[in-house]
């Protein structure tokens, strides 16, 4: 059971939230101009990484926000929590 | 006649007020009866809406998570960054004043007041009931009486608000009152449960 | 009656005032206050309490704590019956029942025991190579190994005990309450810091408890209960004793199993039995102890062969001697102690056996005194007895220790042999929480290494043996963990405890197992077991090596060596010392095994916790559930609410109570409670154009007072809900969602406001809660409205289809309107009537009272599915899976030409645009009685034979009585072309012809709109 930081509620339980699974993939602007690879890409691909994953969660049961959370899927450490439209943080080797 | 409005815990609450289980009850349960409220939605950093909802309602919105400001019979409970449960005890006047000083703001406002039940969960082992279905840090500084918090209890979608006076008011969906109420009397048998009146 | 000859007159933590009468299999026996199962059976002279789980050898007890495995019994009776219990952690109640397991016809002559004698049989891996040939035979096998083999039985009735868990937050959890943990809890404690102190005993004091140490010039078990009342006393300090840390999760979240009511003969009134925690600490403090090896040797799983760190619990804690005359064998220092509280509690050692060319010299004077002798570089080859330890076989090894040097034998009789193998460090749960473990080859054990939580490991469980060290290192964590928590000492802390002094070990001599009396050294006199709970021996794991296991992991799974309950507490390392030199390589390289969570059983019971029964998921009622309750109505789970089914009247089954319901809102006058549709406000300047972007289809071309039906798509262009929203007003929407798919919605919605589309101004929110809707349908609903809102124009003109008015209603609303949408879902003219959820139960009395005149006939969920599948609409996750198009739907025309919406391109993917797709077709069979199950594949031919190639399935089928016969809708590969012909429907073996059809049976006609 994850700890997660709502970047606004701060320290709380993973019970609270969903997750939506990789974070920072943009959605095309005109979708129409695609051809099918690079809109399946956009669709279906995600990077399954071993190491830091940049991932989405909602506090689903709480303040209702999305947000960004930088987590190595190792050893689940949690390097960074921050909100959505925010960069991201610059993370330790 | 106007049929009088239904509460959602009438089955159980009302009909079991004055009631106790074991010898010292040690956690009390109460039925909250209908109260108006309405979701506010606005933006934190929209300072003409902010300043609207204080000169409507004489009081300030609280900006910061978890916290909860009243005045004169209303109340605000932070809810998310855009988001607000306001109560009042002196009926839908005051929700009629609200809707008045933030027109030509940004908000929108959704009734709310049949939407709820509210649970008051008092007595010295308040904090133990809870804490077998609750994953929030009961104790800890984010949860001081005055405070709130949404969260889950068992299942169940829930905003829970420590009362200055002692104990909680624990905010459910309407549905989910029958079956919040039924998990909260199982939790507290160990303490002893009593079914405290409306009010 | 059996006696307690075993019981000491003395001494121990027993209060001998106090009788407990228990039974154990047939016989009755005492106890006192203060035992276990195992003390109160050792004291009445009982050695053989099981049968072991392949080879049914006779077992006794071996240990006193958790790392029992021979000593598991069926504790209890009837509901309340619990299998595969260590009599070594039962406390011993007035009443106690229990029984030894595995064994038949009992435990002194046990048939099973045959398995002993035709143990070459079952080398390592038996199964694999004996039974999986030929394969049909197999479940013949099976059922008759499964009963030789296993363990204890299940209750058979419903547990009558309570169960719950609880969540708790600390700055630093201490597991463990010996010596090291409770000075790590008095440190922290001190700091003000919340602690929680957790100790699998009912007692705290952990190795005090039975090893007679001295802490600041008294019994260190008086050092104890000065360290326990203090922290008793501290508001900040949570104190769980009978609690077992079972489980270390990510980001410090550990569990706890607290066993709340095992020590009595049953809860309290309202008492839980059992309790999981779940615990979030700042830090933790491991102080888990270390758990002492048996030595590996001929034999070593006679009643009557003990660890010798358990004989010195049982004598000191308990007031119990296991035998009359004792050999300690030994590799380490730590027997020495244990030597000499024998010979104090009337024991009497013949010889210390040590495997070390070099004994330690600091014990000398006082084991002169007692006349023991000490056999410095000698080991115990083998032990004689069956039922019993008789005598011990000693001999001298070679130097690599593979070896016997002959002509050196010597025998001693005994009843009692204690073993000492060196000592475990108990880091399961450190190694749960992600941390490496270091192999030492000193102390001959793994120790920690790089941690990844924030934890701390100090004791025995960190390589300190040494009773100051333990004293002084756990201070020092306790300190530590608090300051990193946030919490510092005001002031000096506590006083520094002093231990008395002990002298510098002598190092031990791993030797992983002993070789065999005979001559080679492996001709052996009998079965060294290295796993007892398991039954794997020494050959066992050189066989798997032979046979090419090299892999540890491997290595386990074959011969199942510490698969048992115990998880391998004692086994583990014995077993890796083994294959290490049966490979010819050091032990790390061949590394460890995985420790799992849980450290120690937990019950189901206390998995379920609370939320059982009635309770087990949320019920969610509408404000009118008390109204369909008294109405007889039958519920169905809809996602978590509970919605009426159907109203059955007295003598119909529910095929009669669908049809008249059926009948009734296509005839007259049909009420459905459709409070359950999700509802969600949507508000702000944009909502037009986030709408537009979230349906299929335009919104702005909405106007205000209309309704509109969307569909929305998932960005790989399935649909994944529907429902009409409402213009409320030029920047307000009124959306209605599926039953089931409400709260997946909003995520949906705020997903993309908030992450993609921020500049947006809409808000959403969920409204569900507040509106009860009340569903009215059939040709005399407009009349019936017009008695209930007089005066208001209902007419097509005035109020017409598709939408909606606020309107009063005298009488059941005062100072309020209800929202009234002319929608529905059953073709058939409709109201859907939305009130404040209060005044839900009111209106839905008012209608079925003015609606009596026209037989007003409440519907359930099974009636309305037979309704709207009549007229051909769909519903989400029955016609469509997660693979389902508009288009497939036959609702092409419904997609937006003129913006981009989420899934639309989607919809020009090659495979979407496929002419072959699976399309909703309606079904009649020929047979019109006949009505297929749903789910049900759809093939071309007649004859049902597999293989077959599907070509699509049925997804709703229904009898309608106002067809007068069955019929279905089925999604069908390129089924839009293929209406009028003949396909089959293929279930249990038969092929039901069909006509394919378009999906939709029935029109209500312009009078509906």
């Amino acid at each position: 059971m994850l700890l997660l930081q709502c970047p606004w509620c701060g320290d709380r339980s993973e019970e609270e939230f969903a997750c939506g699974g990789e974070g920072d993939i943009v959605r095309p602007l005109v979708p129409e101009e695609l051809d099918d690879r690079a809109w399946g890409d956009y669709v279906f691909m995600r990077r399954n990484e071993k190491g830091i994953h940049f991932e989405r969660w909602r506090h689903a049961h709480g303040c209702g926000r999305w947000f960004n959370v930088a987590r190595s899927t190792v050893t689940h450490e949690i390097l960074a929590s921050y909100q959505v439209g925010d960069d991201r943080p610059e993370l330790p080797e | 006649m106007s049929r009088a409005r239904h509460e959602p815990l009438a089955h159980l609450a009302l009909a079991a007020a004055g009631e106790t289980t074991g010898p010292d009850a040690g956690v009390t349960l109460q039925a909250a009866p209908y109260q108006p409220a309405v979701i506010l939605r606005g933006e934190s950093g929209n300072a003409a809406f902010l300043e609207a909802f204080r000169a409507g309602m004489g009081f300030d919105l609280p900006l910061a998570a978890n916290h909860v400001n009243s005045h004169a019979g209303a109340t605000a409970l932070w809810l998310g960054p855009s988001e607000w449960l306001v109560q009042s005890t002196t009926g839908q006047a005051e929700h009629g004043r609200l809707a008045a000083a933030l027109t030509g703001h940004r908000h929108a406002i959704i009734d709310h007041g049949d939407g709820q039940q509210i649970i008051r969960v008092s007595g010295p082992r308040a904090r133990d009931v809870l804490s077998k279905l609750c994953p929030l840090d009961l104790e800890g500084p984010d949860l001081a009486p005055g405070r709130c918090a949404r969260s889950i209890l068992a299942r169940c979608s829930i905003l829970l608000h420590p009362l200055p006076g002692g104990g909680y008011h624990i905010h459910v969906g309407r549905s989910f009152a029958d079956y919040v109420w039924r998990l909260l009397a199982d939790a507290g048998l160990e303490f002893g449960v009593a079914i405290g009146g409306a009010g | 009656m059996r006696q307690a000859i075993n019981r000491l007159a003395e001494g121990g933590r027993i209060d001998r005032t106090e009788r407990l009468s228990f039974r154990f299999d047939d016989e009755i026996m005492y106890g006192h206050p203060g035992d276990t199962l195992a003390s109160a059976l050792l004291a009445n002279g009982v050695r053989l309490v099981g049968r072991s789980f392949k080879y049914h050898r006779p077992r006794g007890l071996m240990a006193a704590g958790g790392e029992e495995s021979n000593g598991l019994v069926r504790l209890r009776q009837g509901g309340r019956a619990e299998p595969n219990v260590r009599a070594t952690e039962i406390v011993l109640f007035d009443g106690l029942v229990a029984e030894s397991q595995n064994r038949w016809p009992s435990l002194r002559f046990d048939l099973g025991a045959l398995n002993d004698r035709l143990s070459p049989l079952f080398p390592a891996g038996f199964y694999y190579k004996t039974f999986m040939w030929p394969a049909n035979l197999w479940p013949s096998y099976e059922a008759v190994i499964r009963r030789m083999a296993g363990l204890g039985k299940a209750a058979k009735s419903g547990d009558p005990d309570r169960y719950e868990k609880k969540y708790a937050h600390c700055d630093v959890l201490v597991v463990g309450a010996g010596p090291a943990g409770l000075a790590a809890a008095l440190w922290a404690g001190r700091t003000g810091a919340r602690v929680i102190l957790a100790d699998e005993g009912t007692e705290l004091g952990g190795a005090l408890l039975g090893n007679g140490q001295q802490i600041d010039g008294r019994p260190g078990t008086a050092w104890v209960a000065g360290i326990e009342a203090e922290l008793a006393k501290a508001a900040n300090v949570r104190l769980l004793p009978r609690t077992t840390v079972g489980g270390y999760y990510d980001h410090n979240a550990l569990t706890l199993l607290e066993r709340v009511a095992d020590h009595l003969s049953k809860p309290d009134q309202g008492q839980p039995r059992q309790r999981l925690w779940q615990v979030r600490a700042k830090q933790v403090v491991l102080a888990t102890g270390a758990l002492e090896r048996p030595m590996v040797l001929a034999n070593n799983d006679r009643p009557g062969v003990m660890g010798a760190g358990a004989v010195q619990t049982y004598i000191n804690r308990y007031g119990v001697r296991p035998g009359r005359r004792a050999v300690l064998f030994t590799n380490n220092d730590s027997a020495y102690r244990v030597a000499l509280d024998l010979a104090q509690a009337g024991v009497e050692v013949p010889a210390i056996v040590d495997l070390r060319a070099q004994a330690p010299l600091g014990w000398r004077a006082e084991l002169d005194r007692f006349g023991i002798e000490v056999m410095a570089d000698r080991a115990v080859l083998g032990v004689a007895g069956r039922n019993a330890v008789t005598g011990v076989q000693i001999g001298k090894l070679n130097a690599a220790g593979n070896g016997v040097v002959p002509g050196l034998a010597r025998r001693i009789e005994c009843d009692l042999l204690c073993l000492s193998g060196g000592w475990t460090p108990s880091l399961h749960l450190l190694s749960q929480s992600g941390a490496r473990l270091r192999w030492d080859g000193t102390p001959g054990c793994f120790l920690p290494g790089e941690a990844h939580q924030a934890v701390r490991v100090v004791g025995a469980a960190n390589g300190d043996f040494m009773l100051q060290d333990c004293l002084t290192l756990g201070a020092g964590a306790g300190k530590s963990a608090a300051n990193d928590a946030g919490h510092q000492h005001r002031g000096r802390g506590p006083r520094k405890p002093v231990a008395a002094v002990e002298a510098d070990p002598t190092p031990p001599r791993p030797i992983w197992s002993i070789p065999g009396p005979g001559r080679d050294g492996r001709k052996s006199g009998g079965k060294a077991f290295v796993d007892f709970q398991s039954d794997v021996t020494a050959a066992d794991l050189r066989l798997a090596a032979r046979e090419g296991y090299h892999s540890i992991e491997h290595v386990k799974r074959y011969t199942t060596v510490g698969m048992g309950t115990d998880q391998g507490r004692t086994s583990n390392i014995n077993a890796l010392g083994i294959v290490a030199d049966a490979l010819d390589v050091a032990i790390p390289q061949v590394g460890h095994t995985t420790f799992r969570p849980p450290f120690s059983p937990v019950t189901f019971g206390a998995l379920a916790g609370g939320q059982t029964g009635p309770l087990l998921d949320p019920a969610r009622r509408t404000p009118m559930h008390g109204w369909h309750q008294a109405n007889g109505a039958v519920f169905e789970p809809v996602g978590q609410w509970h919605r009426p089914y159907y109203y059955p009247k007295a003598g119909e089954d529910m095929a009669a109570a669908v049809n008249r319901e059926t009948l009734a809102a296509r005839t007259s006058l049909g009420l459905m409670d459709a409070t359950t549709l999700g509802k969600i406000d949507i508000r702000g300047p944009d909502a037009a154009e986030f709408l537009n972007r979230i349906y299929i289809n335009g919104w702005k071309s909405l106007a205000v007072g209309g309704c509109r039906y969307g569909l929305m798509l998932g960005e790989d262009g399935m649909v994944f809900d529907d429902g009409v929203t409402a213009r409320l007003a030029e920047d307000h929407f009124h959306m209605t969602t599926t039953t089931g798919n409400a709260a997946h919605v909003h995520d949906w919605l705020e997903n993309w406001l908030q992450t993609e589309w921020p500049d947006l101004a809409v808000y959403c929110t969920s409204c569900t809660e507040q509106w009860a809707v009340a569903a009215l349908c059939g040709p005399n609903a407009r009349r019936l409205m017009a008695s209930l809102c007089p005066g208001f124009d209902l007419s097509a003109e005035a109020f017409p289809h598709m939408t909606w008015q606020t309107v009063a209603i005298p009488g059941v609303l005062e100072g309020l309107e209800a929202r009234i949408f002319r929608i529905g879902f059953t073709g058939e003219l409709s109201f859907e009537i939305n009130v404040p959820a209060g005044h839900g139960l009111a209106l839905w009395e008012a209608l079925m009272a003015a609606g009596e005149k026209y037989g007003i006939t409440p519907f359930g969920t099974e009636a309305m599915h037979v309704l709207r599948a009549e007229v051909g609409f769909i519903i989400v996750g029955q016609e469509t899976d997660g693979t389902t198009t508009p288009d497939d739907l036959g609702m092409g025309r419904m997609v937006s030409s003129k913006k981009d919406f989420l899934g639309k391109r989607s919809l020009s993917r090659s495979d979407t645009m496929r002419q072959d797709r699976p399309q909703l077709v309606g079904l009649l069979t020929d047979d019109p009685g006949h009505r297929v199950p749903e789910g049900a594949q759809l093939i071309a031919g007649n004859n049902p034979a597999p293989p077959q190639r599907g070509l699509g399935h049925v997804t709703s089928s229904y009898h309608s009585p106002n067809l007068d016969r069955t019929f279905a809708l089925a999604l069908l590969q390129g089924g839009r072309g293929r209406h009028g012909e003949t396909i089959h429907i293929a279930y249990d073996g038969r092929a039901v012809p069909a006509q394919v059809t378009a999906p939709r049976f029935l029109d209500p006609g312009e009078a509906a709109k």
